[in-house]
C-alpha cells in the first residue's frame, strides 16, 4: 500500500485540469500495450502463412514455416501480460470456470484456446508431420525421441495420408483466417466497446487493430527472414523478400486509410470530447503519436517502399531498405498500441483534464518484466527453430530420401 | 422383415423403460431440490438480516445542488464507516466544487475530494470577483440501471443486487480492472492492499438493517436524500417530484439511479 502511494504521490503534480480523484492511477500499463501488440504479431504472421496455402502466393514459401512458427512462439507468451497485471493472478482460472457471458474479456480465454488448440497447433502438426515422421527415421537419442512424440507416434507416410494431410492444413487454414480475425479484431473489441472511453470507443477499433496486425505480422516474419537466413550462410530469397515488401506495403496502405478515417471522423463529428483528446494529442501524445507512429513508423517506411518499387532499386539496396522499414514499422506498430492504451487513460472521463503515467522499472508491472515478456517468444522460437527447422532445404521427399537412406546404407 | 418388428418392439419397450427410470429418478431428486432451495434461501437471510427481503426494495439517491455546502463531511463519513484507504487516491463518494467565470471558463477542483473542504478559493487572478455561477456537486456510484461496469466484468465479480445496488465480490474478483475503465463517472477504483475492485455500496451493510447511507445521515444540510424509487411514499419519490431532475452523462445509456436537482450543463 505505502508503494502505491509512494508512486502516485508526485504525480500530482503532472496533472493539468481536473481529473475525478480516483483517476489518478493509470490502471492498464506497459504489460496491455504489450498485450495487444503480442496477439496482433500473432494474427499477423498466421495471415501470412495462410496467404501461401489459401491464396496460393508461392513466392511465400519459404516464409511460411517461419511465419507459422513465429506467430506459435509469439501465441504461448501471449497471455502472460495479462496474467502478472492482474491483481490477483492466482484466481484468473474464474474466468474459465465461471465466465461472465456479456463480457468481452471473458471470451479471451476461449478463443485464445480455440486459437492456439484448434488452429495454430493443428495446421503445423499437420504440415509438419510427414517430415517429423521421416526426420525420426534418420536420427538417434533424445532428438528421434522428441520428433517421434511430437508427431505423435503417427507412422503413415503414405500417398493417402500426405494427401489428408494437406487436405486438413488447407481446411485449417481457411478456419484460421476468420479465427485470426477473431483473436485479433476481438482484442480490438475489448478496447472499442468501452463506452465509457471516447479515445477507444469506436466501431473502427476492431479492423484498424486487424490491420495493424497483418501489418506488425508480416514485417516480424520479414526481419525474423532476413536475420536468420545470413546466419545459416543461406541465400535471402529476393522473390519472397519482394513479396514480403509488396504485402507489408499494401497492408499498411490500408491500415494508414483506416487511421486517416478515424482521424477524420473524430473531427468531423466533433464530439464532446474533442477538447480534451486534441489537447492529449497536440500534448502528452504527441512524440509517441505523430512523430513515431505516424511519421517513423508509418509515412517513411512506407515511402521508402514506395520508392525502392518505383526505381527498381538493387538487391543490396533494397535489402536495407526493408529491413529498416520493418524495424521502423515494429517500432510504429507498439507505439500504436502504446498511443491506444496508454493514450486512452491519460486524460479524465470529466473530460476536464489530463493525468500522467510513470512507467516502473521493476515489480510485476515494471519495464524488466515487459522485456522479458518481450525477448521470451525469441527465445521460444530460437528453441522451434531447433526442433522444427523451418527451412525449405529440411523437408522430406519420400521415395527419394528413403533410397537415399538405402544408399547411405 | 420380421425379425426387424420384433427388434423394433424391444425398442419401444426400452425407450418407455429408460423415460421411466427417468422419471423416477426426477421424482427422486424433488426433495433435494426442494430442500437445497430451501437451504439457499436459509442462508440468504443468515447473510443479509432475518427481516430484510431485497425483492421487495429498489434503491435509489437523490442529491439536490442547491443545498450542497461543499463541507465534505459524507466523504469523511464514507471513508470512516467503509474503511476506505486514508491516501487521497481512493474515493467512494466526493465534493466537486465548480465556479463558472464570465470569461466562459469553468474551474472545478476537488481537493482531497473535499474531506478538509475547501479551504483555499481558487481565483485566477484576471478573473477575481468575476464568477457568475458557483457551486459544490456531490459525487457517488450512480448504481446504474444499465450498468457497463457489470457488463464487463469477466467473472461476475461485480453484480446488481435485487434491490438495485451494485456491489463488488472481493473474494471473486480478480483485479482485471475492466470495471474501472467501463465506469464513466470515476466512481471505481482498486483497493491498494486487497488489489480488488471497490466502490460505493450504498452502504448496504446498513441499509439492510433499516438505516440509511453514512453519507446521508451525515450530511447536515439533507442534499442527499435516500430511498425507494418505486414507492410512492418514500422520501426520494417525493424529492423526484418536487423537483427537475438531471443525471450525469445521460446519452450513455447507462441509467443512473443517483437524481440531481437543480444540475448545471457543466457538470460531467
Amino acid at each position: 500500500m505505502e508503494e502505491i502511494i509512494q508512486h502516485l504521490t508526485p504525480l500530482v503534480k503532472e496533472i493539468s485540469g481536473y481529473i475525478y480523484p480516483n483517476e489518478i492511477e493509470m490502471h492498464w500499463s506497459l504489460l496491455i500495450v504489450l498485450y495487444p501488440y503480442i496477439t496482433g504479431l500473432v494474427a499477423g504472421a498466421f495471415i501470412l502463412a495462410s496467404l501461401v496455402k489459401v491464396f496460393n502466393v508461392k513466392e511465400l514459401q519459404p516464409v511460411y514455416r517461419i511465419s507459422l512458427l513465429t506467430a506459435l512462439a509469439f501465441m504461448l507468451v501471449a497471455p502472460l501480460p495479462l496474467q502478472a497485471h492482474l491483481g490477483h493472478p492466482e484466481k484468473s482460472f474464474e474466468i474459465f470456470l465461471t465466465p461472465n457471458v456479456t463480457s468481452a474479456m471473458a471470451m479471451f480465454g476461449f478463443v485464445y484456446m480455440w486459437y492456439l488448440m484448434a488452429v495454430l497447433q493443428l495446421e503445423i502438426w499437420f504440415d509438419y508431420r510427414k517430415d517429423l515422421i521421416l526426420w525420426a527415421r534418420q536420427e538417434k537419442g533424445i532428438r528421434k525421441w522428441i520428433h517421434r512424440f511430437t508427431s505423435f507416434f503417427s507412422n503413415d507416410i503414405s500417398e493417402k495420408a500426405i494427401a489428408f494431410d494437406e487436405k486438413a492444413e488447407k481446411i485449417i487454414t481457411i478456419l484460421g483466417i476468420p479465427s485470426a480475425f477473431l483473436l485479433h479484431g476481438y482484442v480490438g473489441f475489448i478496447f472499442g466497446s468501452v463506452k465509457a472511453n471516447p479515445w477507444w470507443s469506436s466501431v473502427l477499433m476492431p479492423i484498424v487493430f486487424l490491420f495493424s496486425a497483418i501489418v506488425s505480422g508480416i514485417a516480424l516474419v520479414l526481419l525474423i527472414y532476413m536475420i536468420v537466413t545470413p546466419m545459416r550462410s543461406k541465400q535471402v530469397d529476393m522473390n519472397c523478400l519482394d513479396k514480403l515488401a509488396s504485402f507489408l506495403f499494401y497492408a499498411m496502405i490500408v491500415d494508414f486509410s483506416l487511421e486517416i478515417l478515424d482521424f477524420i471522423h473524430r473531427i468531423y463529428e466533433s464530439e464532446e470530447s474533442i477538447h480534451i483528446l486534441s489537447e492529449l494529442v497536440s500534448g502528452k501524445l504527441f512524440i509517441s503519436l505523430v512523430v513515431v507512429q505516424l511519421l517513423i513508423g508509418m509515412i517513411i517506411p512506407l515511402g521508402a517502399i514506395a520508392v525502392t518499387k518505383a526505381f527498381k532499386a538493387p538487391a543490396e539496396l533494397k535489402k536495407l531498405i526493408y529491413f529498416t522499414s520493418a524495424i521502423l514499422v515494429q517500432v510504429g506498430i507498439f507505439s500504436t498500441r502504446w498511443n491506444v492504451v496508454v493514450g486512452g487513460q491519460l486524460f479524465s472521463k470529466s473530460f476536464r483534464g489530463l493525468t500522467a503515467y510513470k512507467m516502473t522499472f521493476l515489480g510485476l508491472e515494471g519495464l524488466l518484466v515487459a522485456i522479458a515478456i518481450l525477448v521470451l517468444p525469441l527465445i521460444i522460437l530460437y528453441v522451434l527453430f531447433k526442433l522444427l527447422p523451418p527451412w525449405e532445404e529440411a523437408r522430406m521427399k519420400i521415395p527419394v530420401i528413403q533410397e537415399n537412406i538405402n544408399e547411405n546404407n | 422383415m420380421k425379425k426387424w418388428q420384433s427388434e423394433n418392439a424391444n425398442g419401444m419397450k426400452r425407450r418407455k423403460f429408460i423415460k421411466n427410470i427417468l422419471f423416477s429418478l426426477a421424482a427422486l431428486t424433488t426433495p433435494a431440490v426442494l430442500s437445497a432451495q430451501e437451504a439457499l434461501k436459509k442462508l440468504q437471510t443468515w447473510i443479509i438480516g432475518e427481516d430484510y427481503n431485497p425483492f421487495e426494495h429498489y434503491w435509489g439517491m437523490g442529491i439536490d445542488i442547491n443545498k450542497c455546502i461543499g463541507c465534505g463531511k459524507c466523504a469523511d463519513a464514507c471513508k470512516k464507516e467503509n474503511d476506505v484507504p486514508k491516501a487521497p487516491f481512493f474515493f467512494r463518494t466526493w465534493v466537486e466544487r465548480y465556479r463558472i467565470f464570465k470569461s466562459g471558463k469553468t474551474f472545478v477542483d476537488s481537493p482531497n475530494g473535499a474531506i478538509n473542504g475547501f479551504r483555499k478559493p481558487y481565483y485566477e487572478s484576471e478573473d477575481k470577483d468575476k464568477v457568475i455561477r458557483s457551486f459544490f456537486v456531490p459525487k457517488i456510484c450512480n448504481h446504474c440501471d444499465n450498468p457497463p461496469c457489470v457488463q464487463v466484468c469477466p467473472v461476475g465479480a461485480t453484480f446488481k443486487t435485487p434491490d438495485g445496488v451494485v456491489l463488488v465480490d472481493g473474494d471473486y474478483c480478480i483485479g482485471c480492472r475492466y470495471c474501472i475503465q467501463a465506469c464513466p463517472y470515476g466512481a471505481r477504483f482498486l483497493h491498494p492492499e486487497k488489489r480488488t475492485a471497490e466502490k460505493c455500496t450504498f452502504c448496504y451493510h446498513r441499509v439492510v438493517k433499516g438505516l440509511v447511507p453514512a453519507c446521508v445521515e451525515i450530511c447536515p444540510t439533507q442534499t442527499r436524500i435516500f430511498g425507494e424509487i418505486k414507492k410512492k411514499a418514500s422520501p426520494l419519490m417525493r424529492f423526484m417530484r418536487k423537483h427537475k431532475i438531471g443525471v450525469l452523462k445521460p446519452s450513455l445509456n447507462t441509467e443512473p439511479k443517483v437524481y440531481y436537482a437543480n444540475l448545471d450543463m457543466e457538470v460531467r
